[in-house]
């Protein structure tokens, strides 16, 4: 059955159209707020946002996080900065550049309404996080220091040291726990949600599994928001957070949830290259290094001296040479891209020759080591205690890592799923990075999602119900959920194989990196779609699961989560796959430019694919659903950073 | 290239916090730049494959920022090297033949999960008691209006670099909360935006601490032990607004009685 991809953009200008939107939507009045139950699920930027300003407004809402504290969420690793469209530094920035730069730097495969709302909710994001406290830096006069960013030629991004989304998450925090103390949201913590409970065509409460106990329980609500990340972790080695999962998202999906351009993910191009191994995860350093780091190989391959004695001469500063214009500030996935081709063709830097120099010679010789420590001092200390060398004295070295997934949720301009009530927000949606999201984004978008767009759009929906009660947990709907995740809690533990859960997601990861990775070929794919559903298989007879359902179980957490990539990488492959052309983070080897730069095919391919779950032969069962994109107010061109 | 370091692990292992608990030891070689927490998913991955259950313990973002991980490693907080989480300790750290002892954060107010895992919730009823500034959603007025010093807004980011790990309770002989707590409220009090709410919120949440955690006297334990070298000089600062909002706050009830 073919979904209908209604975007319920609304009519008229670009920028008039979230005004215009919001007031046609309907209100619930201050005193029927009461009567309404909300979930949140996930207590990052985006799901704290929703449920503090939610809660503010008076409605009754319920978060759940498998953290322990809402704190803990993944946003709070964000490093650089937010970009907000204040133009405080009078560089010519404005709304409308901020957009555009979005839908460039997402090279065209974003929705034009969605992107300006979130260019539009960037100023506000900035005043209401300086309402709240987050120390932003400042300049000497007191007023907002600003920096540039990958992908930009103003300085827009606000920051706080290098722990921005550390400090936006806080305020985000702070407000819940304002309203958890004030009644109006109750924060269940250690409770890993398990189901999206649907009825009569519409998400009406949650399963979720305390990992405390083991007890899984149900959760009524007349709407759902899952705010829930994003599926890096596919990969196994990302620089996303070790339970960052695909779960909420996965399960919303085989419930009816349409899953949008899976195959988009960003490559992060300045993390620390692995070292051996046992390595358990990747670690960013943020992209804001750019700003005063100069990227650079040895020019020869059989290089082997030591990076401070080879001359200038001998050095290839790949990006500086081939985008003059935008030198090291390049976007993510150029940056990325780049790095690959110098370290294939054999000139990688390090004992294993998979990274690339970063070098703050230049800057420190120019402004001082104390400039550069003011700037990035924590993330010089990150590397020094990581690597055991000293960026101060040795340049770094970097290469690309799975950091950020464009794709996810379906979403209409409602930030509403294919299912009526639920709702997606911040990175477990799709809608406004298109294949490639710009640095200092992914804080905007989670917040804009939470603060200013979910409020209104779940309230327009909220009062279409009012009178209504929430469905009864008795309901045969809830209850057939709660004994499918038990009996899914169940065979795992029952299977008593021979490996280990992490053995079967490093396999994964694998096969996701090589062959669905930076770039991707017909073939690889092809050999990627047929090994995927025999590593599958292979897990639900052979991993190892020790102790019981009940109780505190990391190792039944991890293969919960696992089952749920196994079946997700494999639509991420036929994405993939689908997608003859290259875009952003998509790059198809089959498609580039002469001088390998991605090449589009907007005639055949600019359009959202949404997939409909179909059974669980995922490959051949999922239904291609498109959502053609229009551009109506920028000119599809051929990204040039040059 | 690294280097095999063959280590004796000492490690506390306990069902519940309703079960008694003991050391057990593991003998393990592992790289020099693998992270502590890789050692131990090390471990973990023999000891499954040994039908022996996995060492359980918290951690997340493993670039010590989420605040999750904790452990006692030798008696320290976060282990020996100064400034820094668990999850960025890496094995460089110990030498070949070493015995090290792993336990989890010992304190009344964190009650123990499993093995190495800890309940840290009565940090979240602190800020939940006050930490916040009073904004709703909308609200806010231009983020420019109210210059911020750049002084103010440097120190009130170095207190609130806290991840809220725990580290300076496990670590204080008292079981005290009070570095984390001055991390939280000074970041705030120190902030323009934070001063309407500076005294109500000071004795707020210094009187949510005290229900779960001991008394301060002065160790400074809890700044060596910090990831973030969060200073106790925010403690004094917060002894000075507790005592102002003792007294600021009495007056006011005071006029309200009598106004």
């Amino acid at each position: 059955m073919a979904l209908t991809l209604d975007s319920k953009t609304p009519e008229g200008p670009l920028a008039d159209k979230w005004d215009k939107h919001k007031f046609d939507l309907k209100l619930v009045a201050p005193h029927n707020r009461r009567k309404f139950e909300v979930i949140v699920v996930g207590s990052g930027l985006a799901g704290a946002a929703a449920a503090a300003s939610l809660g503010e407004a008076g409605y009754n809402v319920s978060v759940f996080t498998y953290h322990d504290s809402p704190r803990r969420a993944h946003s709070i690793a964000a490093q650089g900065g937010i970009n907000g469209a204040k133009n405080y530094k009078n560089d010519g920035d404005s709304i409308q550049r901020l957009f555009y730069d979005t839908i460039k730097g997402g090279d065209y495969r974003s929705r034009e309404s969605n992107v300006y709302r979130l260019a539009q909710s960037s100023v506000n994001i900035i005043d209401q996080a300086t309402a709240q406290g987050v120390p932003f830096a400042r300049e000497y006069g007191g007023l907002l220091d600003n920096r540039s960013f990958g992908g930009a030629q103003v300085s827009r991004t606000f920051y706080a040291r290098g722990q921005t989304g550390q400090q936006l998450l806080l305020g985000a925090y702070q407000a819940l726990a304002r309203q958890i103390q004030l009644g109006t949201v109750t924060l269940y913590n250690r409770m890993d949600m398990q189901d999206v409970v649907v009825h009569d065509g519409r998400a009406v409460g949650i399963t979720a599994r305390d990992l405390l106990t083991g007890e899984i329980s149900a959760h009524s609500a007349h709407a759902v928001l899952l705010a829930t990340g994003g599926y890096g972790n596919v990969y196994f080695l990302s620089t996303n957070a070790k339970a960052c999962n695909v779960t909420a998202t996965w399960r919303a999906h085989k419930k009816g949830a349409a899953f949008a351009n899976p195959c988009f993910t960003q490559i992060h191009p300045t993390c620390i290259p692995p070292a051996d191994e046992f390595q358990s995860k990747l670690t960013l350093m943020s992209e804001s290094l750019r700003n005063d780091g100069r990227i650079w190989v040895p020019s020869a391959m059989e290089e082997t001296r030591a990076p401070g004695e080879i001359q200038d001469a001998d050095r290839d500063y790949f990006l500086e040479r081939k985008y003059p214009a935008f030198g090291n500030l390049v976007p993510r996935d150029v940056a990325s891209r780049n790095a690959k081709i110098v370290v294939d063709e054999g000139r990688g830097v390090g004992s294993l020759k998979n990274g690339v120099y970063l070098d703050f010679a230049d800057s420190i010789g120019r402004l001082g080591k104390e400039t550069i420590k003011a700037r990035y001092g924590n993330l010089f200390d990150m590397y020094e205690r990581i690597t055991g060398e000293d960026p101060y004295s040795v340049p770094m070295r970097i290469y690309p890592a799975t950091h950020y997934t464009m794709g996810g949720l379906w979403v209409d301009y409602n930030l509403q799923t294919t299912v009526p009530g639920l709702f997606a927000l911040g990175e477990a949606n799709f809608s406004d990075h298109g294949a490639n999201r710009l640095g200092a984004s992914a804080l905007m978008q989670g917040l804009a999602d939470g603060y200013f767009v979910a409020p209104s759009t779940v309230a327009g929906y909220l009062s279409g119900l009012l009178g209504d009660a929430p469905v009864e947990t008795s309901h045969e709907a809830f209850t057939s959920s709660l004994a499918s995740t038990q009996d899914m809690v169940d065979q795992l533990v029952a299977i008593k194989g021979t490996k280990t859960p992490d053995h079967y997601h490093r396999e994964l990861g694998k096969l996701v990196w090589d062959y669905c990775g930076m770039s991707r070929s017909k073939a690889g794919l092809e050999t990627a779609l047929s090994e995927i559903p025999a590593l599958r298989e292979e897990f639900w007879k052979e991993v190892k699961v020790l102790g019981s359902g009940n109780g505190f179980n990391q190792s039944l957490e991890k293969a919960l989560r696992i089952a749920d990539f196994m079946e997700m990488a494999e639509l991420k492959v036929s994405d993939a796959l689908h997608r003859e052309e290259s875009c952003g983070g998509h790059f198809r080897e089959e498609h580039q430019t002469p001088e390998g730069e991605a090449l589009r095919d907007d005639e055949d391919f600019a359009y959202v694919a949404a997939w409909e779950y179909g059974g669980p032969d995922i490959h051949k069962d999922s239904i291609l659903n498109k959502e053609p994109l229009i551009f109506d107010n920028v000119k599809l061109s051929q990204r040039s950073y040059k | 290239m690294s280097t095999t370091l063959n280590l004796k692990l000492k490690v506390w292992r306990q069902e519940s916090a309703d079960d008694v608990g003991a050391f057990e030891y593991y003998d393990v070689a592992v790289a020099d730049d693998a992270s502590f927490l890789e050692m131990l998913d090390y471990v973990n991955e023999g000891l499954i494959l040994d039908d022996r259950e996995p060492i359980a313990f918290d951690h997340d973002c493993r670039e010590g920022i989420c605040g999750s991980c904790s452990l006692m490693i030798d008696g320290q907080a976060h282990g020996p090297q100064k400034g820094t989480a668990t999850c960025q300790l890496f094995m460089r750290k110990f030498s070949d033949g070493d015995e090290i002892v792993v336990e989890p954060w010992r304190a009344a107010g964190f009650p123990l999960v499993k093995d190495l895992a800890v309940n840290r919730a009565a940090f979240d009823r602190i800020i939940e008691a006050g930490g916040y500034i009073s904004v709703n959603t909308g609200a806010a007025p231009d983020a420019n209006i109210t210059l911020v010093p750049k002084e103010a807004a440097d120190a009130a980011m170095d207190a609130a670099a806290c991840i809220g790990c725990g580290a300076c309770v496990a670590a204080c002989p008292n079981s005290a909360g009070n570095l984390f707590t001055a991390a939280k409220l000074q970041h705030l009090n120190l902030l323009p935006q934070g001063q309407p709410e500076r005294l109500a919120r000071t004795e707020a949440m210094v009187e949510k601490m005290e229900e779960f955690f001991g008394s301060c006297t002065n160790h400074g334990e809890c700044q060596e032990a910090c990831p973030k070298e969060i200073s106790v000089d925010f403690i004094a600062m917060m002894n000075r607004d507790y005592l102002k909002a003792k007294l600021a706050n009495r007056k006011r009830s005071g006029q309200k009685k009598f106004g």
